[in-house]
C-alpha cells in the first residue's frame, strides 16, 4: 500500500494518471493523510469546488489486512458546507479493496474544461479512465446496477448521485456494502460535490488477483488480532448490543436522558421514540425476512447493520442508522420506520448526507414548508433534492441555508454543519466537541456520548460544564488516531474500558509495521492530525469566535431539563491547550 | 407508591418493556432489580425521571424508573 494514485482531470487533452510512492507521507493513512495532503497541498483560501481543490481517498493503515474490524475509508478535502478542512468516513468494501491494489490514497485534482463525466476503473493491471456522460444524473442504485453489468460482480464501488453531480453542499460520496449496494456513505461536509465538481462520476474497484497485505511479523500480528477481537466480543456493547439492535439502541437512552433533539431541537424528549427505537427495528426487520446483525464490510465482527425490508417483504435500505433514524424521524416529529426508511434509500440513491437532510427538513417544517410528522410531505422534499429543482437545491444545501433562505433563526449548525442526534445542552460535553472540532458540528469527531451518556470510560455528569474539555479533548485526540487506522470507530467502546483490547491494536500496528508504537506516540499522532487541521482552518479564516455553539444554546432552555450550554468561550478556546 | 419501571434491549427479554409497580415506601432501585429478577451487574446504566441514578437511590411516588444494559451506538 505504497502508492498514491494522483488523477489529473483539469490535464490539456483530457484526465491524467500518475503514480507515485508515498515519499514524505509515508507512515500515514487514512485521516492521518487525507489531511496531511489537504493542508500541504490545497490552499487554504480556495474555492472548495474550484480546481484547486482535492478530493483525497484513503484507506487506513490497517486495511486490508486480516486485521477485523479495518474497513474504514476517509474521504478529504475542503468542505463547501463548513469551508474547513474535511475528513468524511465510510465503511464498506472499497477500504479494503483499495489497499489490496496497493494504493494508500487516490487524489482527484484539477477541474475539467468540459462539461463531460468520467468513470475510474482501477483493477490489478491498471488504471484507466473514460468518459462516459450516459451516466449523467443516474442515482447511485442504478449507476452500481450498470457498473455491475459492465465489470461484473466482484467490483466495489465509490460513487456520487445527482446531488454530487449538482454540487450541493449536503452531496456525500456513495460506497458499495458487501452485497454490492451503494449503502455507505462518506456523509458530512458535501464531500460528495467536490467529486462532483471534479466530474467523476464513479471509480470502480476491482481487487481480483490481489492478497491480503502481509504483515511484517505474520505471528505476532495473527496473536494481536485474536486478542483484539476476543476484546470486541467481549464487551457488552460490541459484542451484545451493537450487534442485536444496530446503532439505533440509542434512541430509547438518548431519548430517556432528556437529550434527543426534537422538532428542530425545541425539546429532549419525543413521544413515539418507542416506535422507532432500534428494539422495534430489530423485531420488525427479522418479521419481514430481513436481516438484524450484519457487517458493512467484510472482516467486521460487530455486525451493527442490518437489512430492512417493506411491508412486503422486499428489500427497502440497509438498517437505517441511529443518526438517520433521529433525523429523519424524531428531529421531524416522524415516528414512522418505514417512512424514515424509505427516506434513508433515498438520500442513499440521490447521494445525501442523511443527518444534513434531516436537519434542513426540520428547519424547512419550522419554516412551515411542512408540518412536523408529516412523513410524505418530507419524503417529497427529498425529491425536490433529487430532482433538482430550485427548492430542491436550496434544500440540498443544508440546514444553514435553509434556514437563512426562509428567515428562520434556529439553524443546529457549527461552521455551516448541522448537528447530529444529540442536544448539546443535555449533553454538554458533545456541545464542547460540536463547537470546536475541525469538522463542524460533528458527534464522531469526540463522542462525548460515551461517559456522559454511557457510563464508558468513566462517568461525566452531562448537565454540568465540569470536565466537558478535557473529556472531548482526549477523545478528539483518540479519535484523529483512530481514523488514521482504518478502524471502525466502534472499537473506541471496547478500547475505552479494556486497556488490554487498546494494546492490541497497538500490538497490531507494530506486528504489521515493524514498528515500536506505544500508547503515547498514538496520542501523539492524533494530536498532530488536529495541529494540521487546525492550521488549514485558521489560514482558511477560522478564528476561535468560530469555535462555538449557536447563541440560541445559550440563551433558550431545553425541556425536560431545563438548561442551557453552559461551557464558558475561554475554556472552549483551552481544548487545543495539550 | 406508584412507579413505572422501563426496561430496554437485552432487558426486556422474557421480562416486559414497561409496567407500574405498587412499591412501599424507601425503596431503592436495587430493591426493584431484585423484585424483577435484574442482576445488578446487567443493570449499568439507570435513569430516573431523565436523570442518572445509582442503585442505592430511594424513588418517590410517580417516578420513571428506565434501566439499560451496557449499550453505544452513534
Amino acid at each position: 500500500m505504497g502508492k498514491i494514485l494522483r488523477i489529473n482531470m483539469g490535464s490539456e487533452g483530457g484526465p491524467t494518471i500518475v503514480e507515485e510512492p508515498l515519499g514524505n507521507y509515508a507512515g500515514l493513512g487514512g485521516r492521518g493523510l487525507t489531511s496531511a495532503i489537504v493542508s500541504k497541498e490545497v490552499p487554504p483560501q480556495c474555492h472548495p469546488l474550484s480546481a484547486e481543490n482535492k478530493l483525497v481517498i484513503a484507506p487506513g493503515l490497517l486495511s486490508g489486512t486480516a486485521g477485523a474490524m479495518s474497513g474504514r475509508l476517509s474521504v478529504g478535502c475542503k468542505s463547501p458546507l463548513t469551508g474547513t478542512i474535511k475528513e468524511a468516513n465510510s465503511g464498506g468494501q472499497p477500504s479494503q479493496v483499495l489497499a489490496r491494489l496497493g494504493y494508500a490514497a487516490i487524489v482527484l485534482e484539477g477541474k475539467p474544461k468540459t462539461d463531460d463525466l468520467y468513470k475510474v476503473i482501477i483493477k490489478n493491471d491498471g488504471v484507466k479512465i473514460e468518459k462516459d456522460n450516459s451516466l449523467k444524473m443516474l442515482p447511485n442504485y442504478d449507476l452500481v446496477e450498470r457498473m455491475k453489468s459492465q465489470y461484473g460482480d466482484k467490483i466495489a464501488c465509490i460513487s456520487i448521485g445527482p446531488a454530487g453531480e449538482m454540487r450541493l453542499a449536503a452531496a456525500s460520496v456513495a460506497c458499495t456494502d458487501t452485497e454490492l449496494r451503494p449503502t455507505r456513505h462518506a456523509g458530512r461536509g458535501g464531500v460528495g460535490a467536490v467529486m462532483g465538481s471534479k466530474q467523476v462520476k464513479v471509480i470502480v474497484l476491482d481487487d481480483t488477483g490481489t492478497k491480503v497485505r502481509q504483515p511484517k511479523d505474520p505471528e505476532k500480528f495473527k496473536d494481536a488480532n485474536k486478542r483484539f477481537v476476543e476484546g470486541l466480543q467481549k464487551h457488552p456493547v460490541t459484542g451484545q448490543g451493537l450487534p442485536a439492535y444496530g446503532t439505533n439502541v440509542l434512541t430509547n437512552i438518548i431519548n430517556e436522558a432528556g437529550a434527543y433533539p426534537t422538532y428542530n431541537f425545541k425539546q429532549g424528549n419525543f413521544a413515539g421514540a418507542s416506535k422507532i427505537s432500534g428494539e422495534t427495528l430489530a423485531e420488525l426487520e427479522v418479521k419481514r425476512g430481513g436481516v438484524a446483525t450484519h457487517g458493512c464490510h467484510r472482516g467486521c465482527v460487530i455486525r451493527c447493520s442490518g437489512i430492512f425490508h417493506d411491508k412486503d417483504g422486499k428489500y427497502l435500505t440497509k438498517q437505517p442508522e441511529y443518526e438517520t433514524v433521529w433525523a429523519h424521524g424524531g428531529n421531524c416529529g416522524i415516528d414512522d420506520l418505514d417512512a424514515i426508511a424509505m427516506i434513508d434509500f433515498w438520500d442513499d440513491n440521490y447521494g445525501l448526507d442523511t443527518i444534513e437532510m434531516g436537519a434542513t427538513i426540520a428547519v424547512a417544517m419550522e419554516a412551515g414548508l411542512a408540518k412536523f410528522g408529516d412523513a410524505n410531505a418530507a419524503i417529497q422534499l427529498i425529491h425536490e433534492v433529487g430532482k433538482g429543482t430550485y427548492l430542491g437545491k436550496i434544500l440540498g444545501s443544508g440546514a444553514a441555508v435553509t434556514a437563512k433562505v426562509f428567515g428562520i433563526e434556529r439553524a443546529p449548525v457549527v461552521k455551516g454543519q448541522s448537528m447530529p442526534a444529540y442536544d448539546p445542552r443535555a449533553v454538554q460535553g458533545i456541545g464542547v466537541t460540536y463547537a470546536t472540532s475541525t469538522m463542524g458540528a460533528d458527534h464522531t469527531a469526540g463522542y462525548a456520548i460515551a461517559s456522559n451518556i454511557l457510563k464508558i470510560g468513566g462517568h461525566v455528569d452531562p448537565l454540568s460544564p465540569e470536565g466537558q474539555i478535557e473529556l472531548s479533548r482526549n477523545l478528539q485526540i483518540a479519535t484523529a488516531a483512530i481514523d488514521s487506522t482504518g478502524m471502525c470507530l466502534f472499537i473506541a467502546f471496547a478500547l475505552l474500558d479494556q486497556p488490554e483490547t487498546f494494546q492490541a491494536l497497538i500490538d497490531m500496528l507494530n506486528a504489521f509495521y515493524g514498528l515500536n508504537l506505544t500508547a503515547d506516540s498514538v496520542t501523539e499522532l492524533g494530536k498532530s492530525i488536529l495541529k494540521m487541521e487546525r492550521e488549514f482552518n485558521m489560514k482558511a479564516g477560522f478564528t476561535k469566535e468560530h469555535d462555538r455553539l449557536p447563541r440560541y444554546f445559550y440563551t433558550e432552555p431545553i425541556a425536560p431539563h431545563n438548561v442551557v450550554f453552559k461551557v464558558k468561550d475561554e475554556d472552549l478556546d483551552k481544548v487545543f491547550n495539550w | 407508591m406508584q412507579i413505572k419501571v422501563k426496561l430496554f434491549a437485552t432487558l426486556q427479554k422474557g421480562r416486559f418493556d414497561e409496567k407500574m409497580f405498587n412499591l412501599v415506601d424507601n425503596t431503592t432501585v436495587r430493591d426493584v432489580l431484585h423484585i424483577i429478577g435484574v442482576d445488578e451487574k446487567d443493570a449499568s446504566i439507570i435513569f430516573i425521571n431523565n436523570r442518572h441514578q445509582t442503585l442505592d437511590t430511594v424513588l418517590k411516588d410517580g417516578d420513571i424508573l428506565s434501566i439499560f444494559p451496557s449499550i453505544g451506538g452513534g
